[in-house]
């Protein structure tokens, strides 16, 4: 039977969220009460039953690395295969690849070790909860040299404003990949293709000096390549900018996404970690909002999103406003429109309001005094 | 096999009889506790938290979830190349075998166990009671009073006293006297079940006992009374604390109600002493709009849409619109239909209390315990 490996290229993500990515690359932001973005093509992955999993990533990946360890969490800890977090160690005096062909020219080692004969390949900016498998099996029905992972978006915002549309025909053949902006079919990086024809073009881009291997490797070859498309439904998000961060977190509090996004196929797996349940205390008043464990709350809290050990003191009120792990919102507190970054500490008394659309952000371990 | 200083004996076989269906199909060390633990993690914890990282456990009762809880002790950082813990089921042998029949034996058939490591200590503990301990105060306690055994005590109340046993001691603690069950206790320094033993000089009590037909095998019953008739150095060890023995429904309520008040006796929050368990994978809780929530503890996937007081949800309880919860414990997958009343009762795992049920212990009964056996029975609005 045949099977994927899986590749999370971080190469040509932007760090888009300001005070959110300072210390940490974009797909260890995170997301929804207890997850970082990565969480979500992993266990998709993982659900796809992809056994061997590498991460190409060059900048600020110590807190990625820190929450993936040995990849335990997402069951990749195994004997053979797992997870491989490959980070620029690179030294070849023959390389002359550029851009994310230096890491596919550096590790051909994991292409040619694993036993798998199709690679599915992925960034971490689009959320979703899907299972590839039927992607996959397409793929190999239709005899494609690639297939893309599309996705129909019903509005289009912002955030859809970098991604790429695909122009199809009626069987599915793409006959071109466009930026487009009012094409609703967009491409949600997520492609298959075969190892030999990967590894063919990664070789041919490396000679002629490319340095990017979806768009010179697949875009370009448009005409001799068979691209097969298939259209993932369901709930989906693109998460590349500070707004797009915020609106999609709180577009979750309406429970239809949020069961769409978490309560299909299996659960999405994070980092384990040991916080006891929430507590709420005799004056709590908690309305509209997604909580993870380990919170205490003493105060208001409105249409939130508050990630482990948020600490919520008498008086204070959190309203639309999404709180990282292990902040604490002092006495008499008010926030409204604020994405605080973990850890920290908001004093007694003040006032921070955001906007809807450009929310207040706190970077990670300041006090607010 | 290093040696090693101590090792620690877990007896987590009882029945539990008098959880009636809370032990259905379960060992009581097993039973869901305070939203997200099972009783057992918090002398497990302790283990951990202690430093005594060589655990045996002894199981045999339903020992199914107990045994998957356990696992190979990953939660709590047990699982290790040498030591670790290790479940210590019952087994035949060449020259057959039985059920544990006691305390006692349950730790005499182990002695290849604990003779592995050569230790100079053994403690013995059960995983039935909620409570913080670190048990290198008691070992160092044990130490230097060159003691040949310890029994950590805790004061109870005098009306309580005749269900514990009870230690009278002179002055320096030397204990001189057990009565397990007293009718008239001189004393109201219970035992909890907490002890610390020279092996060597355990080892051979336990040999001379397993000879002794009409011994009961147990360590209260039997060896602490032949220790103290022999005048070894016995010692009590108080402790100061919360320490609670969940033998009863009553008790078992009380305990997760407790847990919602003392936050400084026994706390969940507290980051010195953790008491750990395994974490799902279930999203953060929802809740909606129109919710009511009190003093409770909630955990990951629950969905609350109605009123919440005083009560513990384990991990993805759905509770509707118009219902109403108080004073209760729900285990995990509850879902409790609208327009509903839950007062005082432990809800079990996987039950589904339809719309419209009442379900309320009278004040100064035992709270009722729901399954999807009797939720029919006792629900009527």
């Amino acid at each position: 039977m045949e099977s994927m490996m899986g590749l999370i290229n971080l190469e040509h993500e932007h760090d888009f969220l300001n005070e959110l990515t300072y210390f940490r690359c974009g797909a260890a932001v995170p997301f929804a009460g207890r997850y970082r973005l990565i969480d979500f093509t992993l266990s998709n992955m993982v659900r796809s039953d992809v056994q061997d999993i590498a991460i190409f990533t060059r900048n600020k990946y110590r807190s990625l690395m820190d929450h993936l360890g040995t990849g335990a969490d997402w069951e990749l800890d195994r004997r053979h295969g797992g997870l491989f977090i490959l980070p620029p160690d690179w030294n070849d005096p023959t390389d002359i690849s550029k851009g994310d062909l230096s890491h596919f020219h550096n590790n051909r080692d994991y292409f040619n070790r694993g036993k798998s004969n199709y690679v599915i390949i992925s960034g971490s900016q689009y959320l979703s909860n899907a299972d590839y498998k039927d992607a996959f099996d397409y793929h190999l029905e239709r005899g494609a040299d690639v297939t893309l992972i599309t996705t129909r978006v019903k509005e289009l915002g912002p955030e859809h404003e970098p991604c790429q549309r695909i122009v199809q025909d009626d069987q599915g053949w793409v006959s071109d990949i466009t930026n487009e902006l009012n094409n609703t079919n967009v491409y949600t990086g997520v492609y298959i293709i075969s190892k030999s024809l990967l590894m063919e073009l990664v070789d041919e881009c490396i000679a002629h000096h490319k340095d990017h291997f979806f768009l010179h490797g697949i875009k370009d070859n448009l005409e001799r390549l068979n691209i097969q498309t298939f259209e993932h439904t369901g709930y989906s998000a693109f998460i590349n900018s500070v707004e797009s961060f915020y609106r999609n977190n709180m577009n979750l509090l309406n429970p239809e996404n949020y069961k769409e996004l978490f309560y299909q196929n299996s659960f999405i797996k994070t980092k384990i970690s040991n916080e006891p349940p929430t507590k709420y205390n005799d004056i709590s008043e908690v309305k509209d909002s997604l909580l993870a464990n380990g919170c205490e709350i003493n105060g208001e809290v409105e249409n939130s999103i508050l990630f482990r050990g948020v600490k919520v003191k008498p008086g204070a009120k959190v309203i639309n406003s999404v709180i990282m792990q292990r902040c604490t919102i002092e006495e008499g507190v008010h926030l409204e429109n604020v994405i605080l970054d973990k850890d920290v500490t908001v004093t007694e008394g003040q006032t921070f309001i955001g906007s809807h659309e450009k929310p207040f952000v706190v970077a990670k371990r300041k006090v607010m005094s | 096999m290093g040696k090693k200083e101590c090792v620690g004996m877990l007896l987590a076989g009882g029945e539990g009889k008098r959880l009636g269906l809370l032990t259905k199909d379960l060992a009581k060390p097993a039973v869901h506790f305070g939203g997200k633990y099972r009783i057992i993690d918090f002398t497990l914890s302790n283990c951990a938290n202690s430093g005594i990282h060589t655990v045996g456990v002894l199981t045999q009762y339903s020992p199914l979830e107990l045994n998957k809880h356990i696992g190979i002790g990953k939660p709590w950082d047990l699982d290790r190349q040498e030591d670790g813990v290790s479940i210590l089921s019952p087994y035949t042998a060449k020259k057959g075998g039985s059920w544990y029949s006691g305390t006692a034996d349950a730790i005499y058939q182990n002695i290849h166990f604990i003779d592995r490591y050569d230790p100079e200590y053994i403690l013995v503990i059960s995983g039935d009671h909620i409570y913080q301990m670190n048990y290198q105060k008691l070992l160092k306690h044990h130490k230097e009073q060159e003691a040949d055994a310890t029994i950590s005590v805790i004061e109870v109340p005098w009306d309580e006293a005749s269900r514990f046993g009870i230690l009278n001691t002179t002055d320096d603690l030397r204990i001189y006297e057990f009565d397990e069950k007293p009718a008239k206790p001189k004393n109201n320094l219970a035992s909890m079940g907490i002890y610390i033993f020279n092996w060597k000089a355990l080892k051979s009590y336990l040999l001379e006992d397993a000879k002794n037909p009409t011994s009961s095998h147990d360590f209260g019953k039997d060896i602490i009374p032949a220790m103290v008739a022999d005048d070894r150095r016995l010692f009590a060890y108080q402790f100061e604390g919360y320490w609670k023995d969940v033998g009863t429904v009553q008790s078992y309520w009380e305990a997760n109600m407790d847990l919602l008040e003392l936050d400084e006796m026994v706390s969940l929050s507290n980051r010195e002493w953790r008491t750990y368990s395994h974490d799902s994978n279930y999203p953060p809780q929802y809740i909606n709009g129109n919710t009511n929530i009190t003093n409770s503890y909630i955990n990951s996937g629950c969905w609350i849409r109605g009123t919440v007081e005083r009560s513990i949800l384990f991990e993805n309880v759905e509770v509707d619109s118009k219902s109403t919860i108080r004073q209760s414990i729900l285990h995990p997958r509850v879902k409790i239909g609208e327009n509903s009343v839950i007062e005082r009762a432990i809800i079990k795992e996987d039950t589904v209390v339809p719309p419209n049920s009442y379900i309320c212990t009278p004040e100064g009964e035992e709270p009722f315990v729901i399954d999807n056996e009797n939720v029919g029975v006792v629900t009527v609005k």
